[in-house]
């Protein structure tokens, strides 16, 4: 239960990063952290005890098959992971447009500059 | 590996430590690495949790993430974070925070939610007793992947694709104006 309490500290982490910093690049940060933390709670969730990385050799028998972690999340989380880069890449894409454009990182300044 | 809880709380204290760092530290370079050295402890942290995969498909998109945050700082100039407290949303994250953890107790502290490491497996049984005679895949999270679950996969290379898309699109230097004639060579 401790390590889904820490999973929830992280995304906390994250999510003050998001909502408190006023630098993009920070925001962006949050961000990839609030994502480490959902992968990684995903992943733990399906952690059995004693558990095996689930692929079949020939050792394997169905003993050794009931020991198997949970294969659904880690399926889902790995298209998650590459996901998350392809979003990242975009964001990093507008972060660059805009300080081409203002000149600064800063979210007020930002903002103040319209028009 | 039969108990491997020590390992994951050091791992886990490491990464909110480093992301305590990377998200309080006034150099965004620093920042940076730190946001990836909380990733490549979670790439550990899958492979001691049965999950090869997942923590080499981390380990490629953590240095790829090291990279674009990189590129997005350090040509920049302007590197350093001007401090300034903003109490609304200091106020407003906390408040997430007290909504966060009353209903992660609420979630937490119901019957049917399964302890660590008793995973429910209602679904994942039927593909790990029926993954190597019905896709003849032996890594049975390829098999979910490709096969079981291929729908979801399109599904999710359509966003990738998407993303990707837009990020060209973005950051393409050479476009046309709308009402001029594009020069022909």
């Amino acid at each position: 239960m401790t390590v889904y309490f820490l999973c929830a500290v992280l995304l906390m982490i994250g999510l003050y990063c998001l909502v408190a910093k006023k630098n993009i690049v920070k925001k962006i940060i949050g961000i990839v952290i609030m994502e480490y933390a959902v992968n990684l709670y995903l992943i733990t969730i399906g952690y059995k005890k004693g558990g095996v990385a689930p692929i079949i050799d020939k050792t394997t028998n169905a003993e050794l098959l009931e020991r198997f972690v949970d294969p659904l999340p880690q399926a889902l989380v790995l298209t998650s992971i590459v996901i998350g880069l392809g979003v990242l890449a975009l964001m990093v894409s507008m972060v660059i447009r805009l300080y081409e454009k203002h000149g600064t990182f800063d979210m007020s300044q930002i903002s103040k500059l319209r028009g | 590996m039969e108990n491997i809880a020590p390992q994951l709380y050091t791992l886990l204290v490491f990464m909110v430590i480093g992301s305590i760092v990377a998200v309080e530290t006034k150099n965004l370079l620093s920042a940076v690495i730190s946001v990836s050295a909380v990733g490549f402890a979670l790439s550990v942290a899958f492979l001691f949790m049965g999950a090869p995969d997942i923590a080499i498909t981390q380990l490629v998109v953590e240095v790829l993430v090291l990279i674009i945050l990189i590129r997005g700082t350090i040509l920049l100039d302007n590197t350093a974070v001007e401090t300034h407290r903003d109490t609304l949303a200091v106020v407003a994250s906390l408040i997430f925070f007290g909504l966060l953890l009353g209903f992660g107790a609420m979630i937490f502290g119901s019957k049917g939610f399964p302890e660590f490491g008793e995973p429910l497996m209602r679904v994942s049984r039927v593909y790990v007793q029926t993954g190597l005679p019905a896709t003849y895949a032996a890594n049975i999270v390829t098999s979910v992947i490709l096969d079981f679950r291929a729908y979801d996969t399109l599904g999710e290379a359509t966003v990738l694709f998407t993303s990707v898309l837009g990020a060209l699109a973005l950051l393409r230097k050479d476009g046309k104006v709308k009402g001029e004639e594009v020069a022909t060579a």
